[in-house]
C-alpha cells in the first residue's frame, strides 16, 4: 500500500497552491500586471525578505528561533549603506564579524543550554543599537554595483522572478542535496542519534547558525540596493514575515522539517497578499491582517491534509 | 546575616540592588538635582512595562514555546477603540475601559483558539493573531489621533502623594498577580503546567482550561495597558505598542522568572522594568546616544540569561 | 565450536559494574564475544541487558571493569572507539532521524558518505544490504522515513547497522530487532543473522521471544539482577529450562487472596477490548488488579487512556474518579522545581481550597504531615525540595499524592521501578490497607513479586489484552505462558 504523495510533497503543495490562486486572482483583477513590469513589480521587494525567510529557517532548521531576524537585517543594511559603499574593504570585515557573531551564538545556546528566542532578543538590542549608531538617521547609499544587479532588467524573464528562483535553487542544493545540510536536518531531528553516529552537535549549531548569518546578510544588501538608502528601521517587520514565510512554506517549529523551496514561495505569498488587496481595492490598512488571515488559512488546510493522512494511514 | 543571605537568594533581588545602583548612579551625576523628576518619570514609565510584563510572565510561567507576541497590538487596538468610544466624553471613562477589557478578552479567546483548533505553537498562533489585531486597529485608527476624556489624561498623567498613579495602578494589579499566582489553586496550576505539562495532566490538572484562562489574562492586562497609555500620551498611536513585545519579555527574564517556566515572580518585575528605565535615562544623563542605549539593553538581557540560564538542563 | 583460544574475542567485557543510585544495573558482568559466533541475550527487564549493551556499545563508561577490543585493553572506551573497531547497535527505541530519507539516514550513519555523488552511493549500499536482508522488502530508499511503517522503519536500522562502509562490520548488537517485524519478516532477519555470523561476524541478539533465541544462537546468557546466572550453549537449553533460569527465586510468598464474588457486582471502571482485539477490563470495587505482560506491550497505555477519558482537561470536577501514580518520575511525575508538600498536595487543590480558590495554607500543611508520618517520608521538612529526596521517597511522595484524593480508583505504572525493597513492603503494606477500605488499584508492574500480590490479572500482548488470570491461578508460571503465548502466534 504505498502513498501517491509522500507527506513532505503535501507540505510543499499547500503554499504551492496558495501562491498559484492568489497569483491567478491578481492578474483576473488586474491583466496589466501579467507582464514583465507588472510581476516585477509585484514581487520586487521579496528577494529580501525570501532571504530572511531562509535563514530564519536555517536557525528553525536545529529547533532555534531568531528573535533577531529583523533588527539584524536592518543594521546589515546600514553597513551595506555605509561602509561597504565607501570602504569596501572595512565593510567586509564588518559582514565577517557579525557571520561570527552568530556562531559564537549558536555555540553559547548550544553550551549553556539557553532559550534561544531570549538570547535572540537581546542580541535585536544589540543589532538595532549598532544600526542606530551607524545612521541615527535615514541615509546612506547603496553601492553601485548592487543597485545596478537589483535594477538590471535581464531578458523575458524579470529580476525579481530569477532572484527568487536562485536563491530556492541555491538554498534547496546546500540543505536539502549536500550531505552537509543531512547533518544540519539530523540535529533537529534526532540530536541524539546523530550524535551516537560520531558528529558534533556544537559543530553544527555554530555551522548553522553562521550560515543563516550569511543569508541575512546578503538579504540586507539587497533591500538596501532596492530602496538605494537605509535606515536602521528599514527591516524590522522581518522577524514576523521570516517566521510566517517559513511556517507558511512548510516548515515546521522542531523537528528539522523545512524546506528552502517552500520557504521562497511563502516569502512570495506574503508579499503578494499586500499587492493582492489594493487590486481588490481593499484598503491597504488589512495588507498585515490579510497576511495573518492567510498565515491561519494555510495552517488550517495542512492540519486538515494531516489529518486526513493519518485516517488513511490507519485504514 | 543569615537574613541577608536568603534575601540574597530570591531571585528578584538582583533587579531592585541593580535599578537601586542605576538610579544612584544618576543622581550622583545630576547633583541630586533630579531626584523626584527622575523617580516619578521611572515609576511612571516602568508602570507601562509592569502591566504588560505581568501578562507575558503569566503566559511565559506555562513552559517552554509559550509566549504571546500578540501583545503589542492588542494595546494598540485597545487604547485606539476605548478612545474611540470614550470620544473626550468624560462620563464614558468607566465604560471604555470596560470596552477595553473586552477586547482584551476577545483577543485571549482568539489566540488559545488558534492554538488549541489549528494545534500550532502558542508563539505562531498569537503571531498570525497579532497581524489580525493590528490590521483591525490600524482600520480602526485611520491616522486620526483621537483625545483621550479630559478626566482620564489627567488622572494617568498626574500624581497623588508624589507618586505617579499610573504606578498606583500597577501596584494594585501587582499585588492581585501576586495574590493570585502564590495563593490561589490557579497559581500552583500554572507553576505546575510550567515544569511538566504532562505531569500536571497525570495529577489531574485541567491544562487546557487553565492554559485558556491564562492567554485571557495576559492580553487583558495588555489591553489595560493599552488603555492608559494612550490616555498618558494625548492619543492611540499606532505604533504606541511596537517597544512593549520585546520590552515585556525583557523584563520578565531581568526580574528571575525562569523562562523555561514553572517559576514566576512578581516583584522582579518591578525591579526590571525601573531597571531598564532607569538605564536608559542614566545613559542619557551621560550623554550617550540611542545606539549605545540599546546596545547595553541587549547585553544586560544576554548577560542576565547567560547567569541565570541552564537551571533545567531537562527543559528548553 | 567456535571458542578456538588463539582467535582474539572481539569484545572483552570482565567485571563490568555500573550503578544508578541505590540500583546496581550492572554487579560483575563478564562477557566474551568471539568472532563468527551469535550470542542470545536474555533476562527480564531491569535484568540488566540494556546497560550491558550500552556499555558495549560505548554509551555508557562501567564504573569499574575493563573492555578488550581484539585482545586488548581499550583505555578510553566510547562511542567512537567501538565504532572504530565495528560494533554497531541496533536500539530498541528507533534511533533514525524522522525528518530525512533512508539515504540520509544511512549518510548520518557513515562519515565518509560525502562529495558528489554521495546520494548514488548512499542508496546503492543500504539497498543492496537491504535487499540481502530482507528480499523484496519493497521500501523506497527515497522516501523520509517518518513516511514508513515502523516495521519498515526497523528494517532499515538493521540494515543501516549491517551495512559497510568505511570500517568493517565485525559485532551487530541486536536489541528486540523482531518486535516490531512480522513473522515472515522475523524469519528472514534470522536467517541472514546466521550467514553473517558463517561470513565471520558476530552478534549479540535479545529478545523475549525464546524460540527464535535457541534457533539462532550458538551460546545463551541469561541476565538477572545485574549479574550472569547461566552460560551454556544454545543446544543445552529448552524453552522450559529457559524460563527456570529468567525465573525468579523468590517464590511460594503465601497470602491469602481472596476471590471477591463480582457477579452481579456493578464495576467501578469499564473498558472496552483495546483496538477492538482481546479481552476488555472491568474493575471492581477494592480490588487489586494488575496489569502484567512483557514491558511495553500496551500496558502503560491502557492506563493513561483509562485515566485521560475519566478526567477533564477544561474543568475540573471535584470528586475526580481515578487519580494516578507515575512511574517515569521525570517525565510525568515530580514537579522538579517545588517542594515536598507542593508535589504532594497538587492533585488534592480542591479539597484544600476555599470559596474563590484561596489556598488553606494550615489545611495544606496539616495533609502534609498527616501523610508526611502515615508513609514515613524521610525528611526533616516537608517544605525541603523534592529532589532532596531520595528516588524512593520521591516515589512515596507521588502515591501520597494519589492516596490523598478522594478518588476511588488509583491507576500505577509501574512505579516501583528503582525502589529499594523497604521501600517496596512498606508501600505494599498501605496499598492492603487502602484496597481494605474499598480503594481500587490497577497496577501495572514489570516486577513478577509484585504482578502475583495482586488479586486478579490481564496479561497484557501486543497492546491488547490477552489473558485474566484470578486468585490462585496468579502464578509466575501462569503469567509467563500467557505472556508468550500470543508473541509466539
Amino acid at each position: 500500500m504505498r502513498k501517491i504523495l509522500s507527506s513532505d510533497t503535501i507540505r510543499l503543495l499547500i503554499p504551492a497552491l496558495s501562491l498559484t490562486i492568489l497569483l491567478i486572482s491578481v492578474f483576473y483583477l488586474q491583466p496589466r500586471a501579467m507582464s514583465y513590469t507588472g510581476l516585477n513589480l509585484l514581487f520586487n521587494l521579496s528577494v529580501p525578505i525570501a532571504l530572511a525567510t531562509i535563514a530564519q529557517m536555517l536557525i528553525m532548521t536545529v529547533n532555534d528561533l531568531d528573535l533577531s531576524m529583523g533588527t539584524f537585517v536592518s543594521f546589515i543594511a546600514c553597513v551595506a549603506a555605509t561602509f561597504l559603499q565607501a570602504t569596501p574593504v572595512l565593510g567586509i570585515l564588518i559582514l565577517a564579524a557579525a557571520v561570527a557573531t552568530y556562531a559564537a551564538m549558536g555555540v553559547l545556546i548550544h553550551v549553556r543550554n539557553l532559550p534561544s528566542i531570549v538570547v535572540t532578543l537581546g542580541m535585536s538590542f544589540v543589532w538595532g543599537g549598532l544600526a542606530v549608531l551607524i545612521l541615527p538617521a535615514p541615509g546612506g547609499q547603496a553601492p553601485e554595483w548592487i543597485r545596478a544587479v537589483m535594477i538590471s532588467k535581464p531578458p523575458f524573464v524579470p529580476m525579481a522572478i530569477i532572484a527568487s528562483i536562485t536563491i530556492a535553487v541555491v538554498s534547496h542544493f546546500l540543505i536539502m542535496r549536500s550531505s552537509f545540510g543531512v547533518i544540519l536536518r539530523g540535529v533537529g531531528g534526532n540530536a541524539r542519534s546523530v550524535e551516537r553516529a560520531g558528529w558534533s552537535i556544537i559543530r553544527a549549531r555554530a555551522a548553522t547558525y553562521a550560515l543563516a548569518a550569511v543569508f541575512a546578510i546578503l538579504a540586507g544588501i539587497s533591500l538596501v540596493g532596492l530602496t538605494t538608502a537605509a535606515d536602521a528601521n528599514i527591516a524590522l517587520r522581518y522577524t514576523l514575515l521570516s517566521i510566517a514565510g517559513v511556517i507558511l512554506g512548510g516548515g515546521e517549529f522542531t523537528g528539522g522539517r523545512v524546506s528552502p523551496i517552500g520557504a521562497v514561495i511563502g516569502a512570495l505569498t506574503l508579499t503578494l497578499a499586500g499587492s493582492f488587496l489594493s487590486f481588490l481595492r481593499i484598503s491597504p490598512d488589512w495588507q498585515i491582517g490579510a497576511q495573518g488571515a492567510i498565515l491561519i488559512v494555510v495552517l488550517g488546510l495542512r492540519l486538515l491534509l494531516n489529518r486526513l493522512e493519518r485516517r488513511e494511514k490507519r485504514a | 546575616m543569615t537574613r541577608l543571605a536568603a534575601l540574597a537568594r530570591r531571585p528578584w533581588i538582583w533587579s531592585f540592588v541593580a535599578a537601586l545602583t542605576v538610579w544612584a548612579a544618576t543622581i550622583l551625576f545630576t547633583g541630586g538635582s533630579s531626584t523626584v523628576g527622575l523617580s516619578q518619570a521611572a515609576l511612571t514609565f516602568a508602570a507601562f512595562s509592569i502591566l504588560v510584563g505581568i501578562g507575558q510572565m503569566f503566559v511565559i510561567t506555562l513552559g517552554p514555546g509559550n509566549i504571546d507576541l500578540c501583545v503589542p497590538a492588542t494595546m494598540t487596538l485597545a487604547g485606539t477603540v476605548a478612545l474611540k468610544f470614550m470620544d473626550v466624553d468624560n462620563t464614558l471613562i468607566l465604560p471604555g475601559l470596560i470596552v477595553a477589557i473586552a477586547i482584551g478578552v476577545a483577543v485571549g479567546i482568539g489566540n488559545y483558539a488558534l492554538i488549541k483548533l489549528l494545534q500550532i505553537p502558542p508563539i505562531i498562533a498569537t503571531l498570525s493573531m497579532s497581524f489580525i489585531v493590528q490590521s483591525t486597529a490600524i482600520w480602526t485608527n485611520r491616522g486620526l489621533r483621537i483625545k483621550p476624556p479630559e478626566a482620564l489624561a489627567k488622572f494617568t498623567t498626574e500624581t497623588s502623594f508624589g507618586i505617579p498613579n499610573v504606578a498606583f495602578v500597577a501596584l494594585v494589579l501587582s499585588v492581585l498577580a501576586y495574590v493570585l499566582l502564590q495563593r490561589t489553586v490557579y497559581g500552583r496550576w500554572i507553576a505546575a503546567i510550567g515544569q511538566s505539562i504532562r505531569a500536571a495532566r497525570m495529577a489531574g490538572i485541567p491544562v487546557d482550561g487553565t492554559r485558556f484562562v491564562t492567554y485571557i489574562l495576559c492580553a487583558v492586562l495588555a489591553a489595560i495597558c493599552g488603555y492608559l497609555l494612550a490616555s498618558f500620551s494625548g492619543g492611540a498611536a499606532l505604533n504606541m505598542g511596537s517597544e512593549y513585545l520585546l520590552m515585556s519579555i525583557a523584563v520578565v527574564v531581568i526580574g528571575g522568572t525562569a523562562v523555561a517556566g514553572g517559576d514566576s515572580n512578581v516583584p522582579g518585575i518591578w525591579g526590571a522594568s525601573l531597571f531598564m528605565f532607569l538605564v536608559v535615562s542614566m545613559l542619557n544623563t551621560y550623554g550617550a546616544g540611542a545606539g549605545i542605549r540599546l546596545i547595553m539593553t541587549g547585553l544586560i538581557i544576554i548577560a542576565v540569561i547567560v547567569l541565570a540560564g541552564g537551571r533545567n538542563p531537562n527543559q528548553r | 565450536m567456535t571458542d578456538e583460544p588463539q582467535r582474539h574475542a572481539v569484545i572483552e567485557v570482565s567485571d563490568a559494574r555500573v550503578s544508578f543510585g541505590a540500583v546496581k544495573a550492572l554487579d560483575g558482568v563478564t562477557m566474551t564475544i568471539m568472532p563468527g559466533e551469535c550470542v542470545g541475550l536474555v533476562g527480564h527487564n531491569g535484568a540488566g541487558k540494556s546497560t550491558i549493551v550500552n556499555v558495549i556499545n560505548g554509551g555508557l563508561t562501567p564504573h569499574s571493569g575493563t573492555i578488550r577490543c581484539s585482545g586488548t585493553v581499550a583505555p578510553r572506551y566510547g562511542i567512537g572507539t567501538a565504532r572504530a573497531n565495528g560494533v554497531r547497535c541496533v536500539f530498541q527505541e528507533l534511533s533514525l532521524c524522522p525528518n530525512l530519507t533512508v539515504i540520509e539516514n544511512t549518510r548520518v550513519m557513515h562519515r565518509t558518505l560525502t562529495g558528489w555523488g554521495w546520494r548514488r552511493r548512499a542508496a546503492a549500499i543500504i539497498k543492496a544490504k537491504l535487499d540481502a536482508i530482507f528480499p523484496g522488502h519493497g521500501i523506497d530508499v527515497a522516501s523520509p522515513v517518518s513516511d514508513l511503517s515502523i516495521a519498515e522503519r526497523q528494517m532499515v536500522e538493521i540494515a543501516t547497522a549491517f551495512s559497510q562502509v568505511a570500517q568493517p562490520v565485525r559485532l551487530v548488537i541486536l536489541d528486540e530487532p523482531t518486535s516490531s517485524l512480522d513473522a515472515s519478516l522475523a524469519t528472514q532477519l534470522l536467517a541472514y543473522v546466521r550467514t553473517f555470523v558463517a561470513s565471520g561476524g558476530s552478534v549479540i541478539f535479545i529478545s523475549h521471544i525464546l524460540g527464535e533465541i535457541l534457533s539462532t544462537s550458538d551460546r545463551i546468557v541469561v541476565m538477572k539482577d545485574g549479574r550472569v546466572v547461566a552460560e551454556r550453549a544454545a543446544a543445552e537449553f529448552d524453552e522450559h529450562s529457559l524460563v527456570a533460569a529468567m525465573g525468579s527465586v523468590v517464590k511460594g510468598r503465601d497470602i491469602a487472596k481472596t476471590i471477591k464474588p463480582t457477579d452481579g457486582l456493578q464495576p467501578l471502571l469499564t473498558a472496552p477490548p483495546r483496538r477492538g482485539k482481546g479481552l476488555p477490563f472491568q474493575a471492581f470495587s477494592g480490588e487489586i488488579i494488575g496489569l502484567a505482560g512483557l514491558g511495553g506491550h500496551g500496558q502503560t497505555d491502557a492506563l493513561v487512556d483509562l485515566y485521560l477519558s475519566r478526567t477533564g482537561s477544561w474543568l475540573n470536577g471535584r470528586a475526580p474518579q481515578v487519580t494516578f501514580v507515575a512511574g517515569d518520575r521525570a517525565l510525568n511525575g515530580v514537579f522538579p522545581l517545588w517542594s515536598i508538600l507542593k508535589n504532594l498536595s497538587i492533585a488534592h487543590l480542591s479539597g484544600l481550597s476555599r470559596r474563590g480558590g484561596m489556598l488553606d495554607d494550615p489545611g495544606e500543611a496539616a495533609l502534609g504531615q498527616a501523610w508526611k508520618e502515615r508513609i514515613e517520608i524521610r525528611t526533616p521538612d516537608v517544605d525541603n525540595p523534592i529532589l532532596s529526596l531520595s528516588g524512593g521517597n520521591q516515589q512515596k511522595v507521588l502515591f501520597a499524592r494519589a492516596l490523598a484524593t478522594p478518588a476511588p480508583a488509583v491507576l500505577m505504572d509501574d512505579p516501583m521501578r528503582g525502589v529499594d525493597i523497604g521501600t517496596k513492603q512498606e508501600v505494599y503494606a498501605i496499598l492492603r490497607a487502602e484496597a481494605e477500605k474499598g480503594r481500587t488499584f490497577i497496577w501495572y508492574s514489570t516486577e513478577m513479586d509484585e504482578v502475583c500480590l495482586c488479586d486478579r490479572v490481564y496479561v497484557f500482548n501486543n497492546g491488547a489484552i490477552v489473558a485474566e488470570l484470578k486468585g490462585d491461578d496468579v502464578t509466575e508460571k501462569n503469567i509467563l505462558a500467557a505472556s508468550f503465548m500470543g508473541a509466539a502466534a
